[in-house]
């Protein structure tokens, strides 16, 4: 069978046509919307490389079908800059090494864009562990990966404080 | 993955009839989209239930039964207040499973519907020893047959609190406890669920509020996070001057559905509560344990997470969950108190 669906992805809206509905996000993304920015690792949910924003929470899209996703707004590692500007999750991500060959790193910057707004953490390193426990680094980055996780947190916060002011 | 056919009904009428031979429900996928990519599960038809109106609120009704619907996720159950403040050690239960993203993406009913691990061994590793993963067969309720254990957390203090499950189906609606819906070798299929049917929504019994002041879910696991359970037990306490005046405890991990454990609860009731009657109900909730593969462990281990839940129960059900949720390393002073 056949399927049309439109979404939104990184602000802009795309209608796709599906001819198979086997089809994921994940592969949707990378084979026939050319954002290659989200990364394949296990295609199972075990190890978080393709954590991509779904109406803001994140979840892996290699479980998720896009037949599933009609009207679903969606955030990729590519909608997370505003022109050169990085979001603060990466520009911590660089700042405290939290990558080494960085092949997870986009699903780790998303599921931690998803953590932080989930608000459950805060900047407690234990609970970032925790929460971050879907995302695997086989390079072992961990603890550069939370002192970012940590470090976007309280960036964020003050931010947020900044505009309220 | 077979190929298969989409439907994404607006209604509840018209997803069941949309129900035919060979057609799968589908809610968050993370255990179904799995299966299916192993070819243990191969629908025909997927029917994509996640836009049906009206099963998404937890509620709390006026006689104080909470209902929660079907397609609440396991992330926004274990934030809700009313489940924290209700049934603490429900949001504990889902918070020690699986990780951030499929706890948003998982549903109520999912969760309660997943598929015992041996689907997945079956296909994932044909040539492999049966035997290998006798950390995943039940000891208890499968009367000595290599049966896999259920893995869900949630469904542990679900069935301590007598939670019932709202069905609706071709023949219209009906309700079970949550202790008949899965089932045990030699009585049919895994569910009791007709073909069909629906979960719309699980209720706690008002009883369920008056155990939230002492009350936790403990998980034994490979790792401490994103693992399922070796053994797990649900434990909660009514206590009064000194003694329990109503207890409850359930098992995970150990049988092919969450394991209620009647006999200690009596053992439990009307006593001061102290590590050595904890170890005495914990060993009438595991006797009738059966070894199967070489998993005694799994015995000695679920007779020690069950009294050590017991323990952690008594202590009282620390004000914020842990750091590490249902963790024997939890990190508050009530964890610490019995370590």
């Amino acid at each position: 069978m056949s399927l049309s669906i439109t979404l939104t992805l990184n602000g802009a809206t795309r209608a796709v046509a599906l001819d198979d509905m086997r089809v994921t996000l994940l592969d949707l993304l990378r084979e026939r919307l050319a954002m290659p920015g989200t990364k394949k690792g296990c295609d199972r949910g075990q190890c978080g490389a393709c954590t991509v924003l779904v109406n803001g929470k994140r979840v892996n899209s290699c479980l998720t079908l896009a037949a599933t996703l009609d009207g679903a707004e969606i955030t990729t590692i590519e909608g997370l800059a505003k022109g050169e500007a990085l979001h603060p999750v990466q520009e911590a991500f660089i700042k405290a090494d939290g990558f080494q060959c960085g092949y997870c790193t986009p699903g780790q910057i998303m599921s931690a864009v998803g953590l932080i707004a989930e608000g459950r953490a805060g900047d407690d390193p234990e609970r970032i562990r925790e929460g971050m426990s879907g995302n695997i680094c086989r390079c072992a980055a961990y603890h550069g990966i939370t002192r970012a996780v940590q470090e976007a947190t309280r960036r964020m916060a003050e931010e947020q404080k900044g505009d309220a002011a | 993955m077979k190929p298969f056919d989409f439907l994404q009904p607006a209604t509840i009428d018209e997803a069941l009839s949309a129900w035919t031979d060979g057609a799968a429900w589908l809610g968050g996928g993370t255990n179904l989209v799995d299966l299916m990519k192993t070819g243990a599960v191969q629908p025909d038809l997927v029917i994509d239930i996640t836009r049906l109106p009206g099963l998404n609120a937890v509620e709390v009704l006026p006689d104080g039964t909470t209902r929660i619907g079907a397609l609440v996720t396991n992330a926004d159950l274990a934030d809700h207040p009313e489940i924290t403040a209700r049934a603490p050690m429900v949001a504990e239960a889902l918070l020690s499973g699986a990780s951030g993203q499929l706890r948003n993406a998982a549903t109520v009913a999912g969760n309660i519907l997943q598929s015992p691990r041996d689907a997945f061994f079956a296909h994932q590793e044909p040539a492999s020893d049966p035997l290998a993963s006798a950390g995943s067969l039940s000891v208890l309720g499968a009367e000595g047959t290599a049966t896999a254990v259920n893995p869900s957390d949630f469904c542990v203090p679900l069935v301590a609190l007598d939670a019932v499950v709202e069905l609706q189906g071709p023949d219209g609606p009906r309700e079970i406890p949550l202790a008949g819906l899965h089932q045990l070798p030699g009585q049919g299929a895994r569910t009791a669920l007709r073909p069909g049917e629906l979960i719309l929504a699980l209720r706690l019994p008002p009883e369920a509020a008056g155990f939230a002041a002492n009350a936790r879910y403990l998980k034994v696991r490979d790792r401490t996070s994103f693992a399922f359970a070796m053994a797990s037990a649900a434990a909660a306490l009514k206590i009064d001057g000194g003694r329990i005046t109503a207890a409850r405890l359930a098992l995970g991990a150990v049988a092919p559905k969450p394991w209620r454990v009647a006999e200690a609860e009596e053992i439990l009731t009307g006593q001061a509560p102290d590590p050595e009657l904890f170890a005495r109900a914990a060993g009438a909730a595991l006797a009738g344990a059966v070894e199967i593969g070489g998993n005694g462990w799994k015995i000695d281990l679920a007779r020690r997470t069950a009294a050590r839940a017991l323990a952690m129960a008594a202590a009282g059900t620390p004000a914020r969950i842990p750091a590490l949720p249902a963790s024997p390393f939890g990190t508050t002073a009530g964890d610490h108190a019995h370590a």
